[in-house]
């Protein structure tokens, strides 16, 4: 009986593998990254194993509730039956077994898709950084190592794994490329982490998940993956720019807006994101590498602090 | 004078709103201008609005969850329609500052006074005639928390016409919902209303713990009791450990809005993370709060009409009392996007799975319950069965999102929408409803149209599955929650079809309206008038009394041998009533006004506390304690009823079972 149960389930996994395959633009079970492809995994492993129980328990509802209909008096029909050890072995066992199955995939994947683990490259391959800023309501992207930022799109090599580190100049959002996989939230004075990976080059939506007020609608950027050599391009594009983010341009762009447009920015002013996380704090920021607090000077958060 | 309010905050540029408005003042006009056409104020005002009896203030629970449930319904089809319109550049008909309010009321109202108001109406109407009380402990708190329940809608709703509601979502994540992101009255009314309707629900659970753990009649130990007392019990401690949470929680983001401070801030020292672990310690357990009792209707429904005991009644008991527990520390699956560690979302992940089991087990038992059993397919059973069935399918989708890596690409999408519908309409609906057919005959002696409750029920099915199921997808799709309009023409089909799912249910609720109605005209017909008390051959003390029951319940307090205690009794011969024995008076509370004066001076010190009118806040403030001193002071609260007027009403029953009988 087991094993025709788990052939069931199979099937029927597969049944709607093949359902939701006729549909189109499934972002989230067609990735196009190493992180996306193991969530897909573990998405479609873990259904199959609920399957085992829950296809039975639906056709043996709708079995039940034929076969013991009042009309049906050929059916057996114990009037005080209500107990029996061997069912609630079975009752128990067969859902804790596959607890007991899904915990250990769990656990596993909470470290091995933890959103501020590195993720492993070919050994040449040196990670991009990135830092995103939330803005009412447009995504800021800082490239500190090129210098450059952009509005409302996130250009990256493939099979480069990228660098996040998150934080918010305004209310909670959560920062999602479906195509690629995991979301992270935004929150102003902190900051988050998050790894991803394009390994095939593309044009994917990004979008805020976390609902930030009037404009989250359009909230949204485009995550452009590219070759190394298109990135270069694209990068010496971005420098190309006649506008550049100061305190000032800053401060004109961190004002509520709707529906931005991409824009491009040649130069940024150094540790811009740390100071947008210290004005929340008193001037102070976490050192990513020593882990210890330390004082940001900038103009940004001697001005809170006068506040 | 009259605080922030100027003439500007009337919506009067909204058509919507003011057609809605002329709409409730003609419906109010007409409703108001019946009760005095046919002289029933008094009726009302003596028999309804200040009556401390829990069999009347539970249908009144139930009619302010139907009216619930039309606002909210109304809001769900709002949205739903904006969605099916606004794509591809075109805005829809809803711009964002009304959307928003909409999609926040319709949370807040579905789960505070739809979900809440029902649940606790079926507490009301169950609870002391299963273990065979009089009344409820704290008669005078029941219709104080009635009226405070009532006034935390009525605010809600007056937030409609007068200002604006919340724009922040059902649970107002801060700092969204501080001054500096939302400084209109919305976050306002919101928090005022839950906090009135707050203390109401609060007073509910410590009510019926106190009431099943002293009132129980002589012989129900703990482990003879109803499961849906059970469930009742286990839903009332966890009001008492998760409500005051939530109050702590809005009052903190009350303090910030209030008086400037920085508890929720983004500045200041405050820390949002902490809001979101307040209010998911209480909005956890409250799904739980919300779902057993459910899962309680179903175990006395499937039983009566499967013909059989429970499967398995103590498992019952141990599996509700391990979600009892369980509930109270799963709460960090809210939010495992927010960057916790891995061991900690491992652990948060895994506790929310493991509910699952219990939850399995639950639905084992009522399978094995239909199981050599004799189903009778009474529209109360369809909703049974259509739970079961759908259920099962939002359990599975719920623990797949209790797989952290899983929820990272799940989170906040229509998935997660679609997840929890499926438990809060195939489970916590489905059951609520089923349990009014099952108990509307004890409320009022006499039975709901099968016809139109089985219409009801395969529009709600079906429709749910039309509008439930397509969000799926969408959330594979990766579609996220609460957008006004987009543009990616993948999820324009999925939308069209959730809005024909929406037609379906409005089909469904306009079938259950039309199923009272038919009821209450055909009330008289024999097949449906209940003179026994006892409709459907069921199993617990609650049949074994009239129906309606007398105000005093039991004319003597039934003595408890046997698990399914009147199904043992009617078994065995013995007549539980005890007719024509001797009567003792009996000891009952009197009516009150002073719980509807607390409503109406908490109407006052919130509407004013939301629009900074002091002087009014003053009036409610001093109104409210004063009651409160007042009825504390009075010593008039109960009365006998004398025993010859206990022996004429029950020789009157009598005498109706006797007719019946010899026809």
């Amino acid at each position: 009986m087991n094993r025709k149960v788990v052939q069931y389930g199979q099937m029927a996994g597969l049944a709607s593998l093949l359902l939701l395959g006729g549909c189109s633009g499934l972002d989230v079970l067609d990735p196009k990254g190493p992180v996306g492809d193991q969530q897909k995994f573990l998405i479609l492993e873990s259904t199959i194993a609920m399957l085992i129980v829950v296809i039975p328990t639906i056709l043996l509802t709708c079995w039940f509730a034929w076969k013991y209909r009042s009309g049906n008096t050929s059916a057996e029909y114990l009037k005080n039956w209500s107990h029996s050890n061997k069912l609630e072995v079975i009752v128990w066992g067969v859902p804790t077994i596959i607890i007991v199955f899904l915990a250990v995939i769990t656990y596993q994947t909470c470290y091995s898709l933890d959103p501020y683990k590195p993720l492993e490259a070919k050994a040449d391959v040196k990670p991009l950084h990135v830092e995103v800023v939330a803005l009412d309501w447009k995504w800021l992207f800082i490239y500190p190592e090129q210098g450059i930022a952009t509005v409302n799109q996130l250009a990256m090599p493939v099979n480069t794994p990228v660098d996040f580190l998150l934080t918010s100049d305004s209310v909670m959002n959560a920062f999602f490329v479906p195509r690629l996989g995991s979301m992270i939230y935004a929150m102003a004075g902190m900051q988050t982490q998050l790894h991803l990976m394009a390994s095939e080059p593309g044009d994917f939506a990004g979008e805020s998940a976390n609902y930030s007020g009037r404009g989250f609608s359009d909230m949204k950027f485009r995550a452009l993956a590219m070759p190394q050599d298109q990135f270069d391009a694209w990068v010496a594009k971005v420098r190309e720019s006649s506008d550049t983010l100061d305190d000032a341009s800053y401060a004109r762009l961190a004002a509520p807006s709707e529906a931005n447009p991409v824009a491009y920015y040649s130069t940024v002013v150094p540790n811009l994101f740390d100071q947008i996380v210290a004005k929340y704090n008193n001037g102070m920021v976490m050192d990513k590498s020593t882990g210890q607090m330390i004082h940001v000077q900038s103009a940004m958060a001697d001005e809170s602090m006068k506040e | 004078m009259l605080g922030r309010f100027s003439l500007a905050d009337l919506p009067l540029d909204v058509p919507i709103l003011v057609g809605t408005f002329v709409g409730v003042v003609i419906v109010g006009i007409a409703v108001l201008g019946l009760i005095t056409y046919y002289g029933k104020w008094g009726y009302l005002w003596k028999e309804w609005l200040i009556s401390v009896d829990h069999k009347r203030l539970a249908v009144m629970y139930i009619v302010l969850a139907l009216v619930a449930l039309f606002r909210g319904f109304a809001d769900a089809i709002m949205m739903r329609t904006q969605l099916a319109l606004a794509y591809a550049g075109n805005p829809g008909y809803l711009p964002p500052h009304h959307y928003d309010q909409v999609f926040s009321a319709h949370g807040t109202i579905m789960i505070f006074f739809l979900a809440m108001a029902f649940m606790t109406g079926l507490f009301n109407l169950v609870v002391p005639l299963q273990i065979g009380a009089r009344d409820v402990a704290f008669p005078f708190l029941n219709n104080l928390s009635f009226w405070m329940t009532a006034v935390g809608f009525i605010l809600v709703n007056v937030s409609l016409f007068i200002g604006e509601f919340s724009q922040c979502g059902w649970l107002a994540y801060p700092p969204l919902s501080e001054t500096q992101f939302s400084p209109g009255v919305g976050v306002d009314y919101y928090i005022i209303a839950l906090q009135i309707a707050g203390v109401g629900t609060l007073l509910t659970g410590v009510n019926f713990f106190v009431t099943i753990i002293k009132m129980r009649a002589p012989g129900m130990t703990m482990m003879k009791m109803p499961v849906f007392t059970w469930t009742a019990f286990c839903a009332s401690i966890l009001i008492m450990l998760a409500f005051p949470v939530l109050t702590v929680a809005l009052a903190l983001l009350g303090l910030d809005r209030y008086l400037g401070m920085h508890f929720f801030t983004n500045d200041g020292g405050g820390n949002q993370m902490l809001y979101l672990s307040l209010i998911w310690t209480w909005g956890h357990p409250e799904v739980y709060i919300l779902i057993l009792p459910a899962f309680g209707v179903f175990s006395e429904v499937v039983p009566t009409f499967s013909r059989k005991p429970l499967f398995g009644y103590s498992t019952m008991v141990y599996a509700t009392c391990a979600i009892l527990v369980l509930s109270l520390v799963v709460w960090l699956h809210h939010f495992f996007t927010m960057g916790a560690g891995a061991n900690v979302n491992a652990f948060f992940g895994i506790a929310t799975m493991i509910i699952s089991i219990p939850t399995g087990v639950k639905l084992f038992n009522w399978l094995f319950t239909m199981y050599k059993g004799r189903v009778e397919f009474h529209a109360t059973m369809y909703w049974a069965v259509g739970f079961m069935i759908t259920f099962t399918i939002g359990g599975m989708t719920g623990v797949m999102m209790a797989i952290p890596a899983a929820d990272f690409v799940l989170h906040n999408s229509l998935f997660l929408i679609a997840h929890f519908h499926n438990v809060i309409i195939g489970g916590v609906y489905f059951g609520y409803v089923c349990g009014m057919n099952f108990w509307f005959p004890k409320a009022f002696g006499f039975k709901l149209n099968e016809a139109w409750g089985k219409r009801a029920f395969w529009l709600w099915c079906v429709g749910f599955y039309f509008a439930f199921m397509p969000l799926y997808v969408l959330g594979f799709q990766g579609m996220t929650r609460r957008l006004n309009h987009y543009d990616n023409p993948d999820w324009h089909p999925w939308l069209l079809v959730a809005e024909v799912g929406a037609v379906m249910i409005l089909l469904g609720i306009v079938c259950q309206l039309m199923q009272l109605y038919v009821s209450v005209r055909d009330r008289n017909l024999p097949e449906n008038i209940d003179v026994t008390g006892d409709p459907w051959n069921a199993r617990s003390l609650e049949w074994s009394t009239s129906s309606p029951p007398p105000v005093y319940n039991f004319a003597i307090v039934p003595h408890v041998h046997e698990l399914d205690a009147y199904f043992h009794d009617k078994e065995n011969g013995i007549d539980t009533r005890r007719a024509g024995s001797s009567y003792a008076p009996i000891h009952m509370p009197k009516n009150t006004s002073a719980g509807l004066w607390c409503g109406l001076f908490s109407l006052i010190l919130g509407f004013a506390l939301v629009w900074y009118i002091w002087w009014a806040v003053v009036i409610g403030l001093v109104g409210l304690v004063a009651t409160v001193i007042l009825r504390s002071a009075d010593k008039d609260i109960d009365y006998y009823i004398p025993a010859e007027e206990v022996a004429r009403i029950e020789n009157e029953h009598s005498r109706k079972l006797m007719a019946q009988a010899a026809e």
